[in-house]
């Protein structure tokens, strides 16, 4: 992730080009909703997500077809959603994110967001497999680098 | 360039027609056409590796929602660049207004061209953090140029929507 630098952007809302000699040549180079597919898969299981604007809440529907795609230990095991660093998320939009997919007070998404910065990754959420895979699939929604992870 | 919120809108003033141009490039900016690297990182694993039941899940019923979702951002941009389209001439001075609704759409499609741009030209993090590489002389030093700037764009957004 990297911060915004203060010269030659400047934090005023003014963008200045300064000495840039730039060729206008040089120039031909060349929300928001949620998804919910994998809430499908899981209506065809039986379960279904209630809310993907509230991120973690499902309820479960009376299961209509019974359609086993994963064992039971799977679901059973706990989970993680994993972030990791990238080196073009600004740190103020990962931290924007953590606030809104899980629902962080802005201290504890900071938090997170430095240790995706100094260690490379950080453990946003913990728990069964559904919400964490939506978790993951907001995430991606933002365009981070987020992984669903077996907790060892 | 001045940057202001005004009236529900986040208005860019006093552009020149350089930056008029990077803005009007965007939304070709965030498209991964023929970037094998840029799709990658757009569509990244959602696992480490080791779920590939998951994986195939994802990839047949996951990624094509994320593609709608990226692209409808990218139209909505699009759309309010279109305040700029005009004869090279009158690119001077021109304002654009967006709309505060659509501060969401443009910051998915900010990020969306900086993570593209960066892939495909295989930024290192040293280049990324050289906020001060000037003059611009090459094409990579444009795409860098790119990347910082609609970073600029997204902090003020960010701020502005925190505010």
């Amino acid at each position: 992730m990297i911060p915004l630098p203060e010269s030659p952007m400047p934090a005023r809302g003014r963008f200045e080009l300064r000495t840039w000699y730039v060729s206008l040549l040089l120039m031909s180079c060349g929300p928001r909703q949620d998804t919910g597919c994998l809430a499908q898969i899981k209506e065809i299981e039986g379960t279904s997500y209630a809310s993907n604007q509230k991120a973690g809440t499902i309820t479960t529907a009376e299961p209509t077809i019974e359609k086993e795609t994963r064992s039971e230990e799977d679901l059973d095991v706990p989970w993680q959603v994993v972030v990791h660093n990238d080196p073009v998320n600004l740190m103020s939009y990962v931290t924007m994110v953590f606030q809104r997919v899980f629902g962080y007070p802005r201290e504890k998404a900071e938090r997170h967001m430095l240790e995706v910065h100094h260690k490379g990754q950080s453990i946003l959420w913990s728990g069964m497999r559904e919400p964490a895979e939506l978790y993951v699939q907001q995430l991606h929604g933002y365009l981070l680098l987020a992984t669903l992870e077996k907790v060892s | 360039m001045e940057i202001r919120w005004r009236n529900d809108k986040i208005e860019l003033s006093e552009l020149d027609p350089f930056l008029t141009e990077l803005l009007r490039q965007i939304p070709a900016s965030a498209d991964t056409s023929g970037a094998p690297a840029a799709e990658q990182r757009l569509f990244s694993s959602p696992t480490n590796g080791k779920e590939t039941e998951f994986c195939s899940e994802w990839k047949m019923y996951v990624e094509p929602e994320l593609r709608r979702l990226f692209q409808t951002a990218t139209q909505t941009v699009a759309a309010d660049l279109e305040q700029l389209n005009g004869n090279e001439k009158s690119l001077a001075n021109r304002i654009l207004r967006i709309p505060a609704k659509h501060a969401d759409a443009w910051l998915s499609t900010l990020n969306q061209a900086r993570l593209v741009i960066a892939a495909k030209n295989n930024f290192t993090e040293n280049e990324l953090n050289d906020h001060f590489r000037s003059p611009i002389g090459s094409r990579r030093d444009l795409s860098l140029f790119q990347v910082n700037f609609y970073g600029f764009l997204q902090e003020f957004i960010l701020r502005e929507m925190a505010s």
